[in-house]
């Protein structure tokens, strides 16, 4: 059977993962600043496409939820921004071409190398169909681990989740009271 | 779908797999399309009612029923303007964005016991997190325009939107928390035990919060009284005022569509799912005759009940819609102000104080256990926990082992 000889995994991988470079791309060729948030959507949309792919569906949730979501204010903010000018097209100079991509290329070559050196990464992977990806697919052992408790004999991520969150709850309300003490200033002007 | 096909016909399982996926996309797509159509009608009926006239009439004999399918293919025939200031792509693409945002949380829906496009586990949070990539249509319609009543419209639905999914997320997470799981096919087989398990009826603050759920729903999905980023009275027709034709039918298909999605969700999570207010189909009153199976079984009898629960599941989502039309047609607009005090002033701090009642109930903290219904009617705790307990986990050796094998109970009519 032709349909059967297909690896339909490693296909939907390539495209997932060809979609996310292509967007990727897009963000950084386009001059429109909305049209790179939106390019940008499209890059982590399709991210998340790979975690559905690998079964990690909570971390896939996770991912439109968090960062493509998160990039909806971007797109809000730049459609605020090009409401000016000189914002809707951003010319970028050769200096800054050259400084950039030293900088993208650098961690880039970083990345590679770390990816690369990764020893399990590395071995012969097991065909697609003999992959049984039922354990990644529940999301109470995510919710055990970061209350503190972990299956696979580990250390829960309890305190780092803690200080997450009162870090995370210092900045709300530091970004509430710059916002009170701002219009308050305005009012009295 | 898979097995019955590679079982009854012999069929190699890629083709199995290939068809079983086509049909599921036929029947989602038909959902989704044929209920826009309906609704539609629905709406325009109900609001004529509520207005003293009588709605469409003429076509397709009797009650105008085929008056939606005329407008369609009236909005086939009609030109595809672009506008010249218009960003071309964007404005394109927006409307597709919208209904793709719209049709891909359908995947996530159950219709009947185990009759979902795709069991993802933590179905609630993907419903939801789809849900929220709808705005992303209409704020770049609004901005591709090239028109300020377009800009206006987009920037008051991006606000209203990143607001409500606030309150919105708060009130999904109390029948989460209630059931220990975000398999929404979980959830719904959790309350087959008639009407008094249905989860608004769980305890008082499960009963105010589905009433924030609905509003926050309405508001989520830009129906009135919440239809700021439309507003024909103030912004011609907000953001999609440049489109015509096809492109702007597409973004009605996507609110039908969100409409009846949010509704189906309300329905799953307060009202049964699938299950009826009397428990006819269930294992305990159909399943003691023998020989009649029980409901999610591969037989003829799992079948029927099947549909039946899925007859069951339209039916509620269809009141659902038919309360947010009759919302709609009775409340006046609010304005942009009020929309944000609601949420912010009202829905946020009530949802979070049900939520925190709704915890103190399921932990019996301060003897507020006796609210809830579990208290009285003993039997319903433990049907829950053997629908959790029977995929959540197996003690294997040293560790838990969690595994996704779904030994769900029963499901019924």
């Amino acid at each position: 059977m032709l349909l059967a000889a297909v690896d339909w995994h490693s296909y939907f991988f390539m495209l997932f993962a060809m979609l996310a470079c292509a967007f990727a791309m897009g963000v950084l060729l386009t001059s429109n600043i909305v049209r790179m948030a939106f390019y940008l959507v499209l890059s982590l949309g399709a991210t998340a496409g790979l975690y559905f792919l690998a079964g990690a569906e909570f971390v896939g949730a996770m991912q439109l939820m968090i960062y493509v979501g998160g990039t909806l204010v971007l797109l809000i903010f730049g459609v605020m921004l090009t409401a000016q000018s000189r914002f809707v097209s951003m010319k970028i100079r050769p200096d800054e071409w050259i400084l950039v991509a030293s900088l993208g290329g650098a961690l880039l070559l970083l990345l590679l190398y770390v990816a690369f050196s990764v020893p399990e990464w590395r071995m012969e992977h097991p065909h697609p169909a003999e992959i049984s990806v039922a354990e990644t697919k529940l999301a109470a052992p995510i919710g055990l681990a970061l209350s503190g408790v972990r299956l696979d004999d580990g250390i829960g991520y309890l305190f780092p989740f803690l200080i997450v969150s009162v870090h995370l709850l210092v900045v709300l309300i530091g970004a509430g009271y710059l916002a009170r003490t701002k219009r308050r200033a305005t009012s009295e002007n | 779908m898979v097995d019955f096909f590679v079982s009854t016909f012999g069929m190699s399982p890629t083709v199995a797999a290939i068809l079983a996926a086509g049909i599921q996309c036929a029947l989602l797509l038909n959902v989704v399309a044929v209920g826009a159509l309906v609704f539609i009608w629905m709406e325009r009926k109900i609001a004529g009612r509520i207005q003293d006239r009588l709605g469409p009439t003429r076509v397709g004999g009797r009650f105008g029923w085929l008056q939606t399918l005329a407008d369609g293919i009236k909005l086939i025939a009609k030109e595809d303007l672009t506008p010249a200031d218009a960003d071309a792509l964007l404005f394109k693409l927006a409307p597709y964005i919208s209904f793709a945002a719209s049709f891909t949380a359908y995947m996530a829906l159950p219709f009947s016991d185990g009759w979902v496009a795709v069991h993802v586990n933590a179905g609630v949070f993907f419903i939801l997190a789809v849900l929220g990539l709808e705005v992303f249509g209409t704020i770049l319609a609004g901005y591709a325009s090239g028109s300020k009543w377009s800009l206006f419209g987009a920037i008051r639905e991006a606000a209203q939107v990143v607001s409500y999914e606030v309150p919105l997320g708060l009130c999904v997470v109390v029948p989460v928390m209630i059931c220990g799981t975000m398999d929404l096919v979980a959830i719904a087989n959790m309350q087959s035990a008639g009407i008094w398990s249905w989860l608004i009826f769980h305890d008082p603050f499960t009963f105010c919060i589905f009433w924030i759920y609905f509003t926050c729903a309405m508001a989520s999905v830009n129906r009135a009284p919440f239809d700021l980023a439309e507003a024909e009275s103030e912004l011609v027709a907000g953001f999609h005022t440049e489109y015509s034709g096809l492109r702007w039918s597409f973004f009605f298909m996507a609110e039908y569509g969100s409409m009846f999605l949010v509704s189906g969700l309300a329905v799953i999570l307060f009202f049964g799912g699938w299950n009826g207010p009397l428990a006819i189909m269930s294992d305990k009153i159909i399943g003691v005759i023998p020989g009649l199976g029980l409901a999610g079984q591969p037989n003829a009898w799992g079948f029927i009940a099947g549909c039946v629960g899925a007859a069951n599941f339209i039916m509620k989502a269809t009141i659902g819609v038919t309360v947010m039309i009759w919302v709609r047609w009775t409340l006046p607009r609010l304005r942009i102000d009020q929309v944000m005090t609601m949420c912010l002033k009202y829905c946020v701090p009530l949802a979070a104080a049900c939520f925190l009642g709704a915890v103190f109930v399921k932990a019996e903290i301060f003897g507020l256990g006796y609210l809830s219904v579990d208290a009285w009617l003993p039997g319903l705790r433990s049907d829950r926990l053997e629908v959790r307990e029977g995929w959540m986990t197996e003690v294997e050796g040293e560790g838990v082992t969690l595994s996704t094998e779904k030994t769900l109970v029963h499901g019924d009519g």
